[in-house]
């Protein structure tokens, strides 16, 4: 069997005296779905931040493994260095350029392959032929990508006007126009309503199947995560406590014990809540 | 409508009162040096017609306020509270049509029958000023990096000039590039130490790079000439042909080539024209940018430094090229600058050159190249107009600028113009 | 280091602390507004500068009013300064500032600018444009080491300008930890909307913050006059750099490091021009902040601030 895309093992990240991520092992593959899930403050956006270098780790390794190439160690790449390699990312608060358009949003994704095209600045500036048919494939990408999450509506509306639900599939379109290898997402499903989120799954599940990329998924939402994850990992307190198939997650006893008290509900934060308490209370 | 008006009104007495308080010290008094010392004299009335003024003026200003106000509320499209939905693409042709014509306003100035000479000198302070502007609208405007210290590469680029030409013999046409090469490298240097600063502490870091650059010019005595600057700067030429009456040596003059006879407004005219031709192609570089994918890292930079990060932008690459690119901006018009005036001195790069600049930007509407134009008209041209009441035209100065940032908050030309059209690049495909 | 040597640096140190006190007091003013409501206040050199006058006039009056004694004198003249100065701080911040709560960043920059070239040129045209000498106000000193060759001197107005900042910072200090206006200041430093629900009266909180900065830059005015005996409409604009590059330095928001940060640039100011050179003491003060910030990029004395993703 292949190297998994992507291995984390012993990932560990400190803030001063509080441990957030705590010697975590994960890996996440091509063409599946990887749920990430534990409840707030477990540690999740900060494996994120890890992963696509807005942390150094403490200590752990986090290598990517691309087909027919070396492996990347993605703790050594300075931060921007790491979508280059294929490892692209959303945020739990929508981060787009609120004040470009959504195309312009799309391009800017862009940017790494189209700068090497445009010289720089030399050939777009006097339109050399090599750079405007760069231009060119660059605007179809990117229109592909606005009518595949149904946005053509608004490609040319500024980013920061939109709703909360259409800002989340323009941040997933953007991501996608990097090429990615590994798509990663925090709480992609956060603010949307039910009927959004299942279109969300749906769009998930048919990005895995048409390029095969692997998806690394932060999520509250139990339903989507159990319909639509291959594998899933459980953290909770910066540590691991489960990892298995969404049936496996359902049934382990920790994972219930420490989050999933009504598998279906959707309100987490009062569980999470009660369940931190309980904990803290156990501790004590 | 009667209470409002008794609001205002009361409103505006307690203004009048407050200023009557804050005019006795200086309006009221003044000292005056004699051989016994300072001597204090008065002049009460001053002091109630200060007041007086400021009543008047307050009032006025509320009662336009309402009637405004009161007319945008009565537009059907308003009253409900929606926002009302922008037409991006009116704006756009608008400010397309506005760029042609002060374009063309611009190009055919020099030639109409009432522009004399001091109509292309000012015409030609305000090209230099729209050309700054644009420089520092690319650090500032675009890429979102304060600088109150843009007068450094203005000054490096004069002093550029300055050097070469008098040391070297160097003509302008050559060091114009190499004036705005050695301000972008600057810039790109200056940009170095600080590329972990966020915005306010930018703020002062530029400015003290400004004032070190001052203070360097005056003191460095051999290089620099020191307080009394550098004089005897070549002007540029057309082709080899001097527009001097005496041509220096080696030039012929264009008023014997051509026979046309020696008139200082040729010069004037052909400066104009130089300085036109700086903005109209820093204009043009500077659109074109803007839609390349360094011009889009500027804005996305702007807009949010972690996402370009996510997206394989490197931020420390688009710092040092905004900087280094407004930079270059700076030392073309600063080589231009000194090869106008024939004589540089360091008391023409102040840190009031740089406000004035960044006010430019600001005014104008960050990012807004039209607005870049509009205000370095406003800013170059109010204190010209103003020439008359000589002793208040900057204090009206300082009331304006405060002013029209209380109207605009964003500028006077606030909308951001898209780099590309889905739907324009949709028909042309059809 | 022989006697001679020492006591020229003890000197410079003096100097350097008159100096840095004054640099300090403006400083705060810098620090507190930025601290509530994260502008940079750039008319407030010109504040200080409006204090100067205000002083200087009030001294010429007494003058030609017989008034000898000199504790009274100093006291009459701090309150007019103050007084007076508050009145033109609270006033900047209505006029200026006020309308630009929740404007785009740079805005209330600009209209700072604005007001900075409109107050300069106000007092230049009803004061005239030409320096304003004061005859000396507090003669004197104390020689506190007598060397062969040297001596090393404190005159009783550095002494004054010493003691009083002194004095100033603790009650200040005070003002700032225990009172309630103090705590409202921290609350909208914190959270402006929180503290307005909470009932807190915002404007006002941010009124008198400017008015405090005003009151401190006039005391500053008020000992510049003194120590120096010569002011113009201009002296705004450099006292104010330096103490806007104080605040940063020490670390904006940061009231002690405001202090700190003006005592660092007067002793620079006063070391550099003793054994450098004076041309070049303002490229010192700005190089030492701008190394400090490459390695602390929120001062001295600020709080770094997380980047939370
Ligand atoms: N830069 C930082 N400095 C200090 N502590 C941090 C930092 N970033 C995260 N933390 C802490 O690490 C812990 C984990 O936070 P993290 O954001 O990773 O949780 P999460 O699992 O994503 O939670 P949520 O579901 O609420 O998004 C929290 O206690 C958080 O306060
Ligand atoms: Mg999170």
């Amino acid at each position: 069997m292949n190297a998994p895309l992507l291995s984390v093992t012993g990932l560990t990240m400190r803030f001063g005296g509080l441990v957030a991520v705590d010697g975590v092992n994960l890996t996440a593959e091509t063409n599946r779905i990887t749920a990430l899930i534990g409840p707030n403050g477990a540690g999740k956006t900060t494996i994120f931040n890890c992963l696509t270098g807005f942390y150094k780790p403490t200590s752990g390794e986090l290598t990517l493994n691309r087909p027919g190439q070396l492996p990347v160690s993605l703790q050594t790449l300075p931060g921007y260095q790491v979508s280059r390699h294929g490892v692209v990312r959303t945020f739990q608060n929508i981060r787009l350029f609120p004040r470009m358009t959504v195309l312009e949003n799309l391009l800017v994704a862009q940017h790494v392959g189209l700068m090497k095209k445009a010289a720089f600045g030399v050939a777009g500036l006097i339109g050399l032929k090599g750079w405007r048919t760069a231009e060119k494939e660059a605007i179809d990408r990117a229109r592909f990508w606005i009518e595949r999450l149904d946005l053509t509506s608004v490609a040319d509306e500024e980013a920061g006007n939109l709703s909360y639900g259409v800002q989340r599939r323009v941040e997933i379109a953007r991501a996608m126009n990097t090429n990615p290898l590994l798509l990663c997402l925090d709480e992609p499903a956060a603010g949307l309503n039910p009927k959004e989120t299942g279109v969300l799954g749906e769009l998930l599940q048919g990005i895995r199947e048409q390029f095969g990329i692997g998806i690394l998924l932060i999520e509250h939402d139990m339903g989507l995560v159990m319909g639509i994850s291959d594998r899933i990992h459980v953290v909770e307190y910066g540590r691991k406590i489960a990892e298995g198939t969404p049936e496996q997650i359902r049934s382990d006893e920790r994972v219930i014990k420490a989050y999933l008290g009504e598998p279906d509900e959707e309100e987490l934060p009062a569980i999470v809540a009660e369940d931190v308490a309980g904990q803290e209370g156990g501790r004590a | 409508m009667a209470i409002t008006i008794q609001h205002h009104l009361k409103g505006s007495i307690i203004g009048g009162l407050i200023a009557m308080v804050l005019a006795v010290p200086f309006i009221g008094l003044y000292t005056v040096s004699t051989d016994q010392g300072l001597v204090v004299q008065t002049r009460w009335s001053w002091v109630v017609w200060s007041g007086v003024m400021v009543l008047v003026g307050s009032l006025a200003v509320a009662l336009l306020r309402d009637v405004l106000s009161a007319r945008r509320a009565g537009r059907p499209n308003r009253a409900a509270g929606t926002k009302p939905k922008r037409d991006d693409a009116l704006t756009a042709k608008l400010s397309k049509g506005f760029a042609i014509g002060i374009t063309l306003f611009a190009i055919t100035l020099p030639f109409m029958p009432f522009s004399d000479r001091y109509i292309m000198d000012v015409g030609t302070t305000v090209l230099i000023f729209v050309l700054l502007g644009m420089g520092l609208n690319v650090t500032v405007g675009l890429a979102g990096l304060l600088d109150l210290g843009f007068v450094a590469f203005y000054a490096i680029g004069a002093y550029s000039f300055a050097i070469l030409s008098t040391t070297l013999g160097w003509g302008f046409w050559v060091c114009l590039p190499l004036s705005g090469l050695i301000a972008a490298l600057f810039g790109a240097l200056l940009s170095m130490p600080i590329l972990r600063l966020r915005g306010d502490y930018l703020a002062i870091v530029t400015l003290g790079f400004g004032e070190i650059t001052r203070i360097i010019i005056l003191n460095w005595q051999s290089f620099t000439g020191g307080p009394a600057g550098i004089s005897g700067i070549p002007r540029p030429s057309l082709f080899g042909l001097s527009f001097d009456r005496r041509p220096p040596e080696g030039l012929t003059s264009f008023h014997e080539v051509t026979g046309i006879s020696f008139a200082t407004e040729h010069r004037l005219m052909f400066l104009y024209l130089i300085a036109l031709s700086l903005v109209l192609a820093a204009a043009w570089v500077i659109k074109r940018l803007r839609a390349l994918p360094i011009g889009r890292a500027w804005e996305a930079l702007r807009e949010d430094e972690i996402a370009c990060r996510s997206l394989g932008i490197n931020p420390v690459a688009s710092k040092v090229s905004a900087y280094a690119v407004g930079g270059m901006l700076g030392g073309f018009a600063g080589c231009f600058f000194a090869a106008r005036q024939g004589f540089v001195s360091p008391e023409s790069f102040t840190f009031m050159e740089s406000a004035l600049i960044l006010a430019i930007v600001v005014l104008g509407g960050l990012g807004s190249q039209i607005g870049v134009v509009i205000a370095a008209l406003f800013i170059v041209l109010l204190p010209e107009v103003g020439r008359e009441f000589a002793d208040f035209r900057m204090i009206v100065f300082g009331i304006a600028m405060i002013a029209i940032m209380v109207w605009r908050p964003g500028g006077l030309l606030s909308q951001r113009i898209p780099t590309i059209r889905l739907s324009s690049i949709k028909g042309e495909a059809a | 280091m022989d006697a001679s040597a020492l006591g020229t640096f003890l000197q410079y140190l003096i100097n350097g602390l008159a100096l840095g006190a004054i640099y300090g007091l403006i400083a705060i003013g810098y620090t507190m507004v930025y601290g509530i409501i994260r502008m940079i206040n750039f008319a407030h050199g010109e504040i200080y500068m409006i204090g100067a006058f205000v002083a200087v006039t009030t001294f010429s009056i007494l003058a030609a009013a017989g008034v000898t004694s000199v504790p009274l004198a100093l006291l009459l003249v701090l309150v007019m300064a103050i007084a007076f100065t508050a009145a033109y701080g609270w006033t900047v911040e209505r006029v200026a500032y006020r309308p630009l709560r929740g404007a785009p960043k740079l805005a209330p920059l600009i209209s700072a600018i604005g007001m900075s070239i409109l107050l300069q040129n106000y007092v230049m045209q009803t004061q005239g444009a030409r320096p304003k000498p004061l005859a000396p106000v507090m003669n004197g000193g104390v020689t506190l080491w007598q060397g062969d060759g040297f001596a090393v001197n404190v005159s009783y107005i550095q002494l004054f300008i010493i003691l009083l900042t002194v004095a100033l910072m603790v009650g200040f200090t005070q003002l700032i930890n225990r009172t309630a206006l103090g705590r409202a200041q921290r609350a909208c430093e914190q959270d402006r909307t929180m503290a307005g629900l909470l009932g807190i009266n915002v404007d006002r909180t941010i009124s008198l913050t400017f008015v405090m900065g005003a009151a401190l830059a006039a005391v500053a005015g008020v000992l510049v006059t003194m120590y120096y005996g010569v002011i113009d409409f201009y002296i705004g604009f450099l006292a104010g750099m330096k103490a806007f590059t104080a605040a940063v330095l020490g670390g904006i928001g940061s009231l002690p490091g405001a202090m700190l940060g003006g005592l660092l640039i007067g002793l620079i100011e006063a070391f550099f021009t003793g054994y450098v050179s004076g041309a070049y003491k303002d490229v010192a003060s700005f190089s030492v902040l701008i190394l400090v910030l490459v390695f602390r990029p929120t001062g001295l004395m600020g709080r770094p601030d997380i980047e939370k993703v």
